[in-house]
């Protein structure tokens, strides 16, 4: 637990200061949205209709900034060596690095999502179901990134190999999350698609720890 | 604690990295590895660490009382430095040395007598971007110094040191095997007074 708690503390540390780019996926998340209106145009209509598939897909592009610095650093420095050597299984490795990118990075879109949607003119009263469906989509987001970052690690230029295999399985979690505010939008009941939702969350929790533990194994050969 | 290796071999990829290797290690002993660059010293240490799966042959592990040590046990019987030093550029080292206590299991106490043990006191608050090489070197070797293990495996340890610092080592390494620790050190300079040589040979 002690080991488990260094892990998950270290790693925010080092993604919070200088060179670490917690900060870079919010700010990539509330540019690509602020861009939105220049490209589309200033009309309300518009901008309202697009802005839950515009958010989701901005929230999907900033997971992956950060990914690369998950796993990587510690696979070339020696770290992941220690961490196998060490108590932790490394599922709880896993585990601690997706606890870290969520916290940096999924968290913190959550948090900016009202204000943004607010630019796009989405109304007052779906705000809490865009946050409730980020906050139970991120999770999912960052286990699945998580697993991809330790598939790639070691891969040279994994960066652009970690998007292209991260990207693809995190689509349902794009239709879910777009489909629960636009439903609330129209007035319907947002309720099934966030229940999805979490549901993709808690499978990507299962299944990326497993199989993120399973890569940092291989890792060697 | 130990060690018995019968006609250990590694296979990596298509290559042979070494075989038929024979040698047995008692508690205060040292087995010093040497042999040209890539004769296969690191993969022999990574293979003693657990971290690589011997192909051939077979490494034993024993207890005291002759019985095989279980693979937890072996985990926590041994210490690891790599050639890779586990030092990030924005933590400073006392930072470090916290985070390798936590994960080692050691006691949080420990992590001043480390630094003053390797003469890294000035040292403790600089950030790990702004070390030398021979600095790096010591908060990685002051990882020996936070708990007591049995089985210390080292990877080239002189690279980058000074005078000071290898007298340093000398002395703790000196002190380990007194206390009936085990090391098993890669070096292509002497190093480890007395310690029985296995020389991997040219390059297979």
């Amino acid at each position: 637990m002690r080991a488990f708690g260094a892990l998950l503390r270290r790693d925010i540390v080092l993604s919070v200061r200088s060179g670490g780019g917690a900060g870079l996926g919010a700010g990539f998340f509330v540019l690509v949205l602020v861009l939105a209106p220049l490209g589309l145009g200033p009309e309300q209509s518009l901008l309202r209709s697009a802005a839950p598939g515009l958010i989701w897909i901005a929230a999907l592009l900033a997971n992956l900034l950060g990914l690369e610095r998950v796993i990587e650093p510690d696979l070339q420095d020696g770290t992941l060596d220690l961490l196998r050597l060490s108590s932790l299984p490394l599922e709880l490795v896993v585990l601690a690095k997706v606890a870290a990118h969520w916290l940096t990075n999924g968290l913190v879109i959550c948090l900016l999502a009202p204000l943004v949607a607010s630019m796009l003119f989405v109304q007052s009263q779906v705000l809490w179901v865009l946050m409730l469906s980020l906050l139970l989509g991120t999770p999912g987001l960052s286990f699945i990134g998580t697993a991809g970052a330790a598939l790639s690690a070691g891969v040279r230029r994994g960066g652009i190999l970690l998007a292209l295999i991260v990207l693809p399985l995190n689509i349902p979690a794009l239709i879910f999350g777009a489909s629960a505010v636009s439903a609330a939008q129209r007035g319907g009941d947002p309720s099934q698609a966030l229940l999805l939702l979490a549901a993709l969350s808690l499978i990507a929790a299962v299944v990326a720890s497993l199989a993120g533990a399973a890569a940092l194994r291989l890792n060697e050969d | 604690m130990r060690i018995a290796a019968e006609t250990l071999g590694c296979v990596r990829g298509d290559r042979l990295v070494f075989r038929a290797l024979n040698f047995s290690l008692e508690a205060g002993q040292a087995l010093l590895l040497t042999g040209p660059n890539g004769s296969g010293k690191t993969t022999l240490l990574r293979v003693m660490a657990g971290l690589l799966a011997a192909t051939i042959g077979r490494l034993h592990f024993l207890n005291d009382d002759r019985s095989p040590l279980s693979d937890e046990a072996h985990d926590q019987a041994l210490h690891f430095i790599a050639h890779g030093d586990a030092l990030k550029p924005a933590l400073s080292v006392e930072e470090t040395l916290r985070f390798h206590a936590d994960i080692l299991g050691a006691e949080s106490a420990s992590v001043a007598g480390a630094m003053n043990a390797w003469g890294l006191d000035r040292l403790s608050d600089s950030p790990g971007a702004f070390l030398s090489a021979g600095q790096r070197r010591r908060v990685s070797l002051a990882r020996l110094s936070l708990q007591s293990r049995l089985l210390w495996l080292l990877d080239e340890p002189l690279v980058a040191l000074d005078r000071d610092a290898r007298a340093r080592l000398h002395d703790i390494c000196a002190g380990h095997r007194a206390r009936g620790g085990l090391i098993v050190a890669a070096s292509h300079e002497p190093f480890l007074d007395d310690a029985s040589v296995l020389d991997l040979g040219p390059r297979a």
